[in-house]
């Protein structure tokens, strides 16, 4: 419209005053971005940085290699296998569902895992691999690999894990390893990120466990940087982790293999020991069961197999078991008195049979006496009237702190599960424990390794060591730790009279090698290898004075647990001590006929560090020994899982 | 003076026009251009394709547009208004009627070719409408109410109807918009004084209405609102956008992690990262300095528009050219806010930078008419 030039200065002049009014404020609005820019991105920049770093960069921890465990001759007894597992990557597989029907005609995949396969697989993102079989054979991994151009998204995987090469001969020793649970998560105060690994493996028992942190090794770290939906992109860096230590033990895999086929078929412990050294050669335990399959994950059939036999195989009978040492403690009784001068060694007793403590009868195993008993002959033929009076004469205590100085009622520290501590019982302990005072048939009980006494095999080992050293050597199963030895422990002598300690000594040569010995069926042939020993057989019940007055009852027409635990240390050579040997055999009747020949079998194979000649055994024995010779080398001969059968045919 | 009082002899005719067009306003936009192309290829992972290429043609296309336009006298285009405004109001409702689905939102129509948003188109339509509105008002009758009520209905008509299918940013540059011209042309403060009070009384109910029938804005809308407030109430979801873009600016420092090194681009954790976010990439890759010389752009081209504006006697002129240079304004402004954190997630491009047809055109047609005014300007004999 036409205006007039007033009107349209004035226009001008409104439009650039609010126009510059305008600007100005579009300026001051411009000013502030900067100064919010400037804030985000100069103050807060370290900040912001970190966080895209964050996002960014992901670490991801490389699990190291387990510590492998050694024999002491450098056997591998506990080893990592490699470990092929199939994945399937869903972005690389067009079909998954065809892919993997076509992958079942080369591995087994039962259809509940098909559909578990699949769930994944929708669930993750379409680059995560997903684990479609894991420890496949080789031959199918091969088969995989030929039939690649078929199977697209489909990889074999490597990955390591625990395998024990001697299966079941060191399930009591080495234990096994399994995924960390919640409980274990809960119960370690170990902060090792490693742990937060789905199903990393840690040691659950036995030297797996109670040196899981030699055998752990340190964690590596891999960086990688990865997009928003967590895809990698590339790595940024490595850090490879450090291996475990690996350890050696002390123990002999061929004596250990020899031990456990040598108790097959009972439920028993033995125990083999250097006396010098302390060094445990063997420490056998049956039955036992193959510890891989707690590796692979055992089937609860299995499981529960193991833990409804009743010769509770998954029990470690030499160090976690406790009996009744029976006879097999005379020896302390006697050294305690003799310590004490309450008895010369040559001083007799006379056994009638029995002796009347306050009204209350005691009576000897030989229902008839053994006459007059002095020291040598109260071992040989193993006497219980002799050791109900000195027990007497010497007491509880002196005979409790014996006990001690041997090694009794102590847990020896070796790296193995649940360490039993036994029981040697003191008239305080008897108060404490069971509120009541300690009474003279208390004393002749323990005197005789019967009454509250309790000793593990491996307790009763290291008594013996002792006995035959005067030495206080204690028991050593770990050799070296990542090549650094584990240093002997041996406290020096006993400070026991020599003379008193040899009075001993002899005794234990007659239980083996005089006429009348318990163990004589049980000596070994030659002169530079005479072995001593003491038998034992202790009573799981009571024997009433009913059964008494009948004829109390032999082994073979009791029920199994019923019947007496067999017992026998033993050490040779008897004049330079090298190894010193328990076998317990669970209910197995007489130490003499059940214990004491596992015990002169282990012996000699520990000598002859292999199968001893027959001349080492008694002329009249030989035939019997032979056979027993091949059948343990054919069972030896056989794959693991087979050997059990073969022992149950034996027994 | 009005068009008709020109002095015709001294406006620059045929091809000569091309000399008087001003050249800086079309190398700021070049450069401005330029900025975008540069990190289109950046995000796109150092490829010209899927982006940087597609956004030059569509460069190219629109200076064409801009120049034609720059040609043609500035009365034509006066003339023009009433009828812009009126097309783009029934595309409008067209939108409403045959509209098809995206993003969500009833935002296109389909021409085949090409999608044709006209909420886009009615930004720069309204800027004409009100422009030619005042020159044609005497100047006394500026502030009565009556011609006071009947921009303000020019302004409303097209908004209500952007705000149903519902574009909130858009909605809020045409009130804006608006409203600047009608400050500019002299309507009286009490109104804009009014006004403001009003506002705050909207804004108090819209989040009084909210989980009641009546509730004014659509719940995705007053959750965008909600995650503004507080990104970090939902950091993996709505908040995600904020929380990433914020992370990708101010991680840039001083000089950026340089070119094509922003991990937050280049691992996708930033969204929508060509489009609406991309000043993040700017600034994360080329820092503070990066984003400090885009803006200087943007500025420039606020001073020259305002320049020529304060030049041009004539009051349509005056009026388009600070009307388009206040929309161009309050693309940048928005957005950049968005991206620092200071505005809820609504939806403006980065002006010439954003990857996107229509908004790029649109604006440079809003140019063109700045260059046409420009040209055709009254000079002083």
């Amino acid at each position: 419209m036409k205006r007039s030039p007033q009107d349209t200065d004035a226009s001008a002049r409104k439009i650039t005053r609010r126009g510059l009014f305008l600007g100005g404020l579009q300026v001051s609005f411009a000013a502030m971005l900067v100064g919010r820019m400037r804030y985000m991105q100069v103050e807060q920049a370290d900040e912001y940085r970190d966080l895209a770093e964050e996002n960014r960069v992901k670490f991801s921890l490389l699990p190291p290699a387990r510590g492998l465990i050694y024999d002491r001759n450098g056997v591998l007894i506990a080893g990592n296998e490699q470990n092929y597992r199939i994945v399937i990557v869903r972005e690389d597989a067009d079909d998954p569902e065809a892919v993997l029907n076509r992958l079942r005609k080369i591995v087994w995949i039962d259809d509940a895992e098909v559909k578990r396969i699949l769930d994944e697989m929708r669930r993750r993102s379409p680059f995560v691999p997903v684990t479609v079989a894991d420890r496949v054979a080789w031959e199918d991994v091969a088969e995989v690999a030929v039939n690649a151009p078929a199977l697209p998204g489909i990889t074999a995987e490597v990955g390591l894990s625990r395998s024990y090469p001697r299966a079941d001969d060191f399930a009591h020793v080495i234990g096994y390893v399994g995924p960390v649970s919640d409980y274990d998560l809960s119960k370690l105060e170990d902060p090792d990120p490693l742990l937060q690994i789905p199903r990393f493996q840690i040691g659950k028992s036995g030297v797996e466990a109670k040196m899981e942190l030699d055998l752990r090794g340190s964690a590596g770290t891999r960086e990688v940087e990865v997009n928003a939906v967590g895809r990698e992109m590339r790595e940024l860096d490595r850090e490879e982790g450090r291996a475990g230590d690996n350890i050696q033990l002390t123990v002999d895999a061929d004596l250990q293999a020899y031990v456990q086929a040598r108790l097959a078929g009972e439920s028993a412990a033995a125990v083999v020991m250097d006396t010098q050294t302390g060094d445990v050669l063997a420490i056998g335990s049956a039955p036992t069961f193959d510890p891989n399959k707690f590796v692979r994950g055992i089937s609860s059939k299995d499981y529960s197999g193991l833990l409804n036999d009743k010769y509770r195989p998954l029990a470690a009978k030499p160090a976690q078991g406790t009996y009744p040492p029976g006879s097999t403690f005379k020896m302390v009784t006697a050294l305690a008195a003799l310590e004490e001068g309450v008895i010369e060694p040559g001083e007799s007793i006379k056994c009638w049979g029995h002796v009347e403590v306050h009204k209350r009868r005691f009576h000897c195993w030989k229902r008839g006496g053994h006459g007059p008993v002095d020291l040598a002959k109260s071992l040989r033929e193993s006497c219980d009237i002799y050791y109900y009076d000195i027990a007497q004469r010497v007491g509880i205590e002196k005979i409790a702190a014996m006990a001690r100085k041997l090694g009794l009622g102590e847990r020896h520290d070796l790296p193995l599960s649940a360490i039993a501590q036994g029981l040697i019982p003191t008239k305080a302990w008897k108060r404490e424990q069971r509120g009541a005072d300690w009474v003279i048939g208390d004393s002749l009980n323990a005197g005789i390794g019967q009454g509250f006494v309790l000793a593990s095999p491996l307790q009763l080992t290291v008594m013996t060591a002792r006995l035959a050293t005067g030495q206080a050597i204690s028991p050593r199963l770990v050799r070296s730790v990542n090549g650094v030895e584990t240093p002997v422990r041996n406290d020096g002598p006993l400070q026991i009279g020599t003379s008193n300690l040899n009075a001993i000594r002899e005794g234990m040569y007659e239980v083996v090698n005089a006429r009348r010995g318990t163990a004589g069926r049980s000596k070994i042939v030659g002169d530079d290898l005479r072995m001593a020993g003491k038998t034992g057989t202790s009573q799981v019940r009571n024997i009433t004075a009913a059964e008494r007055a009948r004829g109390v009852f032999r082994n073979e027409d009791l029920p199994w647990e019923r019947r007496d635990h067999a017992l026998f240390v033993c050490y040779a050579p008897h004049d330079n001590p090298r190894y010193a040997v328990t076998v317990v055999v669970e209910h197995g009747g007489g130490g003499s006929t059940a214990a004491a020949p596992i015990a002169r079998d282990v012996m000699l194979q520990a000598f002859y560090k292999g199968k001893p000649p027959l001349e080492a055994y008694p002329a009249n024995q030989r035939g019997t020994i032979q056979t027993r010779q091949r059948d343990i080398e054919e069972m030896l001969d056989m794959p693991h899982d087979e050997r059990v059968k073969a022992a149950e045919g034996r027994a | 003076m009005s068009y008709l009082e020109y002095n015709v002899k001294t406006v620059p005719s045929g091809l000569r026009k091309v000399l008087y067009l001003n050249w800086s306003l079309v190398l700021l936009l070049i450069a401005v251009a330029s900025v975008g192309f540069l990190m289109l290829f950046s995000v796109a992972g150092g490829k010209m394709d899927p982006w940087a290429m597609a956004q030059m043609k569509r460069f190219a296309l629109g200076m064409f547009l801009m120049f034609v336009i720059a040609m043609v006298p500035i009365w034509f285009w006066r003339n023009m208004a009433g009828l812009g405004y009126l097309i783009s109001l029934v595309l409008l409702v067209l939108v409403e009627v045959i509209g098809s689905v995206g993003m969500g939102a009833q935002r296109w129509i389909d021409l085949g070719f090409m999608r044709l948003q006209p909420s886009e188109l009615m930004k720069i339509t309204l800027v004409m409408m009100l422009a030619a509105y005042y020159d044609w008002l005497d100047i006394k009758k500026v502030s009565r109410p009556l011609w006071v009520l009947i921009p303000v209905i020019l302004i409303m008509l097209p908004t209500f109807l952007v705000l149903r299918q519902p574009d909130l940013g858009t909605s809020i540059l045409l009130v804006t918009g608006g409203g600047v011209i009608m400050f500019l042309a002299g309507v009286s403060l009490w109104y804009f004084g009014a006004v403001i009070a009003s506002g705050v009384g909207l804004v108090a109910s819209v989040f009084m209405s909210r989980g009641t029938e009546w509730q004014l804005l659509k719940n995705y809308q007053y959750r965008r609102i909600d995650t503004f407030l507080d990104p970090s109430s939902d950091p993996l979801g709505a908040g995600y956008h904020i929380t990433q873009s914020k992370i990708a600016l101010g991680s840039g420092g001083w000089t950026g992690r340089g070119f094509m090194q922003g991990t937050q681009s280049r691992l996708n954790f930033l969204p929508e990262k060509h489009t609406d976010f991309i000043f993040t990439t700017l600034a994360e890759e080329f820092g503070f300095l990066g984003g400090a010389s885009l803006l200087t752009l943007y500025v420039l081209i606020l001073i020259f528009c305002a320049v020529s504006a304060f030049q041009n006697k004539d009051r349509f002129s005056s009026l388009l050219i600070l009307g388009i240079s206040v929309t161009f304004f309050l693309f940048f402004a928005v957005n950049m806010s968005m991206v620092m954190g200071l505005a809820p997630v609504v939806g403006v491009p980065l002006p010439m930078v954003s990857y996107g047809g229509s908004a790029m055109l649109i604006l440079l047609v809003g140019f063109g008419l700045v260059q046409s005014a420009h040209v055709h300007r009254a000079r002083q004999k």
